[in-house]
């Protein structure tokens, strides 16, 4: 789960994290009043959304006066903010952070992330910050310092030391430079976090270590023990249709394909999205309705599917294992006398009970496609939705 | 003797008295893996499908003799579970549980350095389906007789994709020697790495299937252990050809976040690597075939 960058800044500085004085906004009357009661003449107008690249995408904004926080809110608030993180649908604009500008000195990128190799903690730093991480390590590798965590005790000071010194800071600032280090690693493992990233982290003219913007991402499969971070949770940002997914316990990623998929499995989900795109076709989703296919589960499944409006035929990829294939079969029987929909359905069944849960759809008189293997399900899949296009039949019921 | 898992494999279920595990170590019974017992904290004496249960794993490792654990329990107490089967002298336990926090995992696998090489614990999961050796024993929660017992080693990322690979190779009158799930999830117990090793020493193993995904080091760090050091012919297959970049595709460890964790450059590392990549996952079954013909 991620959440905004008021709220990581806002959780880090309970961990001893300094950063700019700054204040949240819902409205440009607000912004403009919580400016003023910040002080100073130059506030920085930073749109809240759940992606990074927002400087360049134009949700960062300088100000000078009262009136050009209006007018920089007027613009922001509402709008969709598109950056190369967010994909050209963008993420609406609900709120602002407003925060008293500082004199920068020098600006360093800092990120904790979990590192798959060594299957433990990863500072990442380099003294090039401002960029983008993916830019410094093609441009700037040399300039990139690693150092893993041993979790039985923690980030040590002479870690942290070792940071400070490698990125060249001056050794009046090595002590607030541990002291951010050590405030990261703790809220990282404390809050069961899976990404921390400060970009930048930049030295003040007036020698003081302030994280400039920050990011934070957390474990879902932890948020159980940290209420306080789930109630961070801003539905806004996502896509609503993954929301709705989660809500049901399914795990459905959105592409921009027509062949929706509903498929048991992650690995099986991804190879049958592979497998269209073999046969000359583009899958609208990605859907794994888990080990076990209830017929409730199905049913739920085509719901989801259904209420993207790209798609414009079906594909159900069920390996049963443990549950045969005729109790699948009459789940998706069920789900489509429900459902009563006018799209070409192909389903390609394997495992055990095969031959039950094929006579089963055969007995159904829905007209629904059969395949048996995963090649054939694909090519139905994408010969049927061909069809359909070319004979303009492309008609929709669904409840 | 096939690897990890035997006929003679003494096993217990942590978590028995839950629905799923019930329900699996019944199955697991009838395929003829030794059962010995099971292990839930308060519900000692009980028993189900007729193995004794037990308080503790030290008291079914005392008890029972067991080597071998299947971990079945919810995510917020499955690492503590785990961590226990370490302990108490278990040889080899399979997680079954998907959920698990990562930074759990993290505890999991420093804890188990504790022990010397040689009496430390091998995990796989968590998040798999569990592993098998047909016709022997079976630890997890696939359905046994989609598998013919032979000699082509299967370790993989998901369960149903692994299915598919070993129903595709039952098709063939293809068997299997072990299938083993490494699980989807960010920190696992075993890479494909590890247990690549125990394939490469096992004389009933004549091949070896590698089924991954996108996200991780994993495959890539495997590409280079093949290139140097398996002599045994490895079939791989990548999943998420068409899987965007950033987003978690249903398994915690499936996204793509850092150069080398897309499935195309996976393909790319484990080809230069001498492998033998199935180019979609309706011919890894003939993709096999032809790589043992060739053998």
């Amino acid at each position: 789960m991620d959440i905004h960058e008021y709220q990581a800044k806002e959780v880090l500085s309970n961990f001893g994290v300094e950063v700019p004085a700054g204040a949240l906004a819902y409205s440009p009357e607000q912004a403009a009043y919580r400016a003023r009661e910040l002080g100073g003449g130059k506030w920085i107008v930073k749109a809240q959304v759940h992606a990074g690249g927002r400087g360049k995408a134009g949700g960062v904004k300088l100000c000078n006066t009262e009136n050009e926080i209006y007018k920089a809110c007027d613009d922001l608030f509402g709008r969709k903010l598109v950056t190369h993180q967010t994909g050209p649908e963008g993420k609406g604009i609900y709120r602002v952070y407003v925060e008293a500008a500082v004199p920068i000195d020098r600006e360093i990128y800092l990120g904790f992330v979990l590192d798959r190799s060594s299957q433990r903690v990863m500072i990442v730093a380099s003294s090039e910050g401002g960029m983008e991480i993916e830019d410094i390590s093609a441009d700037r590798p040399d300039s990139i310092v690693r150092s893993i965590v041993e979790p039985a005790v923690g980030l040590q000071e002479f870690q942290a030391r070792e940071i400070a010194f490698k990125l060249g800071l001056e050794p009046k600032l090595t002590q607030q430079m541990v002291r951010t280090l050590q405030g990261c690693y703790a809220a990282f493992s404390d809050l069961d976090a899976t990404m921390v990233e400060i970009n930048p982290l930049v030295i003040t003219g007036d020698d003081r270590v302030l994280a400039l913007d920050a990011k934070m991402s957390f474990d879902d499969n932890a948020l159980f023990r940290h209420p306080q971070i789930a109630e961070l949770r801003d539905k806004s940002q996502e896509d609503p249709r993954e929301s709705r997914a989660a809500d049901r316990g399914l795990s459905y990623v959105g592409l921009d394909g027509n062949i929706g998929c509903i498929v048991n499995g992650a690995g099986l989900a991804m190879a049958t999205m592979d497998t269209i795109k073999l046969a000359g076709g583009e899958p609208a989703n990605f859907l794994d309705i888990g080990g076990g296919a209830s017929p409730e589960r199905v049913a739920k499944a085509f719901r989801l599917v259904l209420s993207d409006d790209n798609v414009q035929a079906i594909l159900v990829n069920i390996f049963a294992g443990i549950n045969r294939c005729d109790w699948v079969a009459e789940g998706v029987v069920q789900a489509l006398k429900e459902l009563d929909l006018d799209l070409p359905v192909v389903v390609r069944l394997a495992g055990t009970n095969v031959e039950e849960g094929q006579k089963i759809l055969a007995k159904s008189g829905l007209p629904v496609i059969r395949a048996t293997t995963l090649m054939e399900a694909a090519e139905r899949a994408v010969g049927a939705w061909k069809n359909d296009l070319t004979q303009g039949t492309k008609m929709r019921a669904v409840q | 003797m096939s690897i990890l898992l035997d006929r003679d494999s003494r096993v217990i279920v942590q978590g028995i008295t839950g629905r799923m595990a019930r329900f699996h170590t019944k199955d697991m019974l009838k395929y003829g893996t030794n059962v010995v017992g099971g292990v839930v904290p308060g519900k000692g004496g009980e028993t189900v499908e007729g193995v004794p249960v037990f308080d503790t794993v030290k008291q079914a490792v005392e008890a029972t003799g067991a080597d071998a654990s299947l971990v079945f329990v919810p995510p917020p107490f499955a690492a503590d579970s785990i961590m226990e089967a370490a302990d108490a002298g278990i040889r080899y336990c399979v997680c079954i549980t998907d959920g698990i926090p990562a930074q759990d995992m993290i505890r999991v696998k420093r804890y188990m350095y504790r022990y010397p090489k040689d009496k430390r614990m091998v995990l796989t999961g968590p998040n798999c389906a569990g592993t098998i050796s047909p016709g022997k024993a079976l630890l997890g929660i696939m359905p046994g007789h989609i598998y013919l017992p032979g000699h082509v080693g299967i370790i993989g990322r998901s369960g149903t994709l692994g299915y598919e690979a070993a129903a595709q190779l039952k098709e063939r009158g293809i068997g299997v020697s072990t299938s083993v799930g490494i699980g989807g999830d960010p920190i696992n117990g075993s890479s494909f790495k590890d247990i690549l090793q125990r394939f490469e020493k096992d004389e009933d193993t004549h091949a070896i299937a590698m089924i991954g995904e996108i996200g991780g080091p994993q495959e890539a760090e495997a590409a280079e252990y093949i290139r140097d050091h398996i002599t045994k012919p490895v079939i791989a297959y990548v999943a998420g050809l068409t899987a965007p970049k950033g987003r978690t595709m249903g398994h915690a460890g499936a996204i793509i976040s850092a150069f080398g964790e897309s499935a195309s450059e996976k393909v790319e590392i484990l080809s230069a690597a001498g492998v033998t990549v199935a180019e979609n996952p309706a011919v890894i079954g003939e993709t096999i075939a032809r790589a043992m013909e060739a053998a």
